[in-house]
């Protein structure tokens, strides 16, 4: 059983693994530079639905009947489900697994919903209360834009800082077993709001979350940079990641060689018209269930700290002059116990 | 290390990149004017069926609105746009734009509650506060043309 250690930090002790996990994207991520990787790629981004949220629901259920059939497992065999998503209630989540026959759990954790899922789903089989438990988020370009932003026929000019939602899903499926990646170590993060209210600038208001949330799980873990191969944040963008190398390097920490975000790898930024690069719940997710747990599985890499982040505002919030709370949960994957 | 909410500002401030202001002010130069030259071309092409110069305008602004409805349907208008910015902003054809595009997104919602009622989201505003802007026009001008 997982046990406290402080700050929000828990150490999973009964080794829970990720069987098996899936990623699903829409065309621009499939041009990007990690489009092999996915599971499967939709040329189509209505997946044959005729609304936006709808398109995104299906992304979900794909994600995770890939992941089911990846991992040779039913639904009947997975005890609980961890999932959210960016749309007011969470619809996406709760329309994409209607039709599944699991007992479900909704999160709202904005775009750190796919750390803050694998984190409940690792914790629930860490102690013994289930066998399998799935985690699993999604965000659609579309279904975004209209309800955070503008109509997407309208005719405007983005700011240089403003990011791409992903049109993707990722869904991973935990167990005990012998096989990596493990789920080591989970820091759960607090709200931070630095006072930032631009919406167009999600990376610069999240980059102390990830900045807290990392320097936390480092000193509570007894652990430092060099214990990972990599310091994976989940859409900082450029503005975010290049705050959060800063931040880090008045500690005394150069991490340009060892961080990286989800926000940059998934678009080609010079050539796709993206601005600061990806962002949303799909991000993280497509690039950690696509790219980096196939790494961790083979052993290309051992040990990954993955750390997604959410702006939790919502345009009324924001439209009432508020600033813009953020959050961000560290996950500790390795590919050894 | 703590850090202020100032000092975390400046930071997002140095770290943010502005908008490349030349670039674009030249790309909407070269697209809004020409949009006024298609306005102008339409304007001749009226006026040669031997349509008043006033009836010519008002048949160019309905041709222009149509053109930009269209366009938008077709997704070419933001694709434009996004080049264009205030070139494609500022003509009568954002305008267009602006209301199309919203009764498009929201016809999911359905043609009352949503086609209809998020028409103007966009819109709006600039409807209401011309509107009033307009009317307190018409008070100064009575009031130094008859007082």
């Amino acid at each position: 059983m997982g046990s406290f250690i402080e700050n929000g930090t828990i150490r999973l002790n009964n080794n829970p693994s990720i069987l098996s996990f899936a990623a699903v994207v829409g065309k621009t991520e499939g041009d990007g530079p990690l489009g092999n990787e996915f599971d499967e790629v939709f040329e189509d981004i209505t997946l044959g639905e005729k609304t936006w949220e709808k398109s995104e629901s299906r992304l979900q259920e794909i994600a995770l009947q890939k992941a089911m059939a990846k991992g040779e497992i039913s639904e009947s065999q997975i005890d609980f489900l961890f999932a959210g998503d960016l749309l007011n209630q969470c619809v996406a989540s709760n329309y994409g697994v209607r039709s599944f026959e699991i007992p479900f759990v909704g999160l709202f954790g904005a775009c750190s919903t796919m750390a803050e899922s694998l984190i409940m789903a690792s914790i629930f089989v860490d102690s013994n209360i289930a066998t399998h438990t799935a985690a699993m988020t999604s965000s659609h370009y579309c279904s975004a834009e209209r309800q955070f932003r503008l109509p997407l026929n309208y005719g405007g000019q983005r700011t240089p800082t403003a990011q791409w939602t992903v049109t993707g899903s990722g869904a991973a499926i935990i167990t005990t077993q012998d096989k990596p990646p493990f789920v080591r170590s989970v820091t759960i993060g607090k709200i931070r709001d630095m006072g930032i209210k631009d919406a167009a600038n999600m990376g610069a208001a999240m980059a102390q979350a990830a900045y807290e949330t990392i320097s936390t799980h480092l000193a509570s873990t007894s652990t430092s940079f060099d214990d990972y191969d990599l310091i994976l944040t989940g859409d900082l963008g450029m503005i975010g990641t290049n705050m959060l190398r800063e931040l880090f390097q008045r500690d005394g920490f150069d991490l340009n060689d060892k961080h990286n975000d989800c926000g940059l790898m998934i678009y080609d930024l010079n050539k796709q018209d993206v601005h600061a690069g990806g962002s949303g719940c799909g991000c993280s997710a497509s690039v950690l269930c696509g790219h980096i747990l196939k790494q961790l599985k083979d052993g290309a890499i051992n040990d990954v700290l993955f750390c997604a982040t959410g702006a939790l505002m919502s345009p009324t919030m924001i439209q009432q002059g508020e600033s813009i709370p953020s959050i961000a949960h560290a996950v500790h994957i390795s590919a050894t116990i | 290390m703590k850090i202020t909410n100032k000092e975390y500002d400046e930071l997002a401030k140095k770290h943010s990149p502005n908008s490349k202001t030349i670039i674009n002010m030249i790309k909407a130069f070269v697209i809004g004017g020409l949009i006024c030259v298609i306005g102008q071309a339409l304007i001749y092409f009226y006026m040669s069926f031997d349509l008043s110069k006033q009836d010519s305008g008002t048949m160019t602004s309905i041709t222009l609105i149509f053109l930009s409805a269209l366009l938008t349907g077709l997704e070419v208008y933001d694709r434009v746009a996004r080049h264009g910015g205030a070139g494609t902003l500022v003509p009568i054809t954002g305008f267009a734009n602006a209301v199309v595009s919203p009764a498009l997104e929201f016809k999911s919602e359905g043609h009352i509650a949503g086609l209809a009622a998020k028409m103007f989201v966009v819109a709006g505003p600039v409807i209401v506060y011309g509107l009033a802007a307009a009317f307190v026009y018409g008070i100064l001008v009575y009031i130094f043309t008859y007082l």
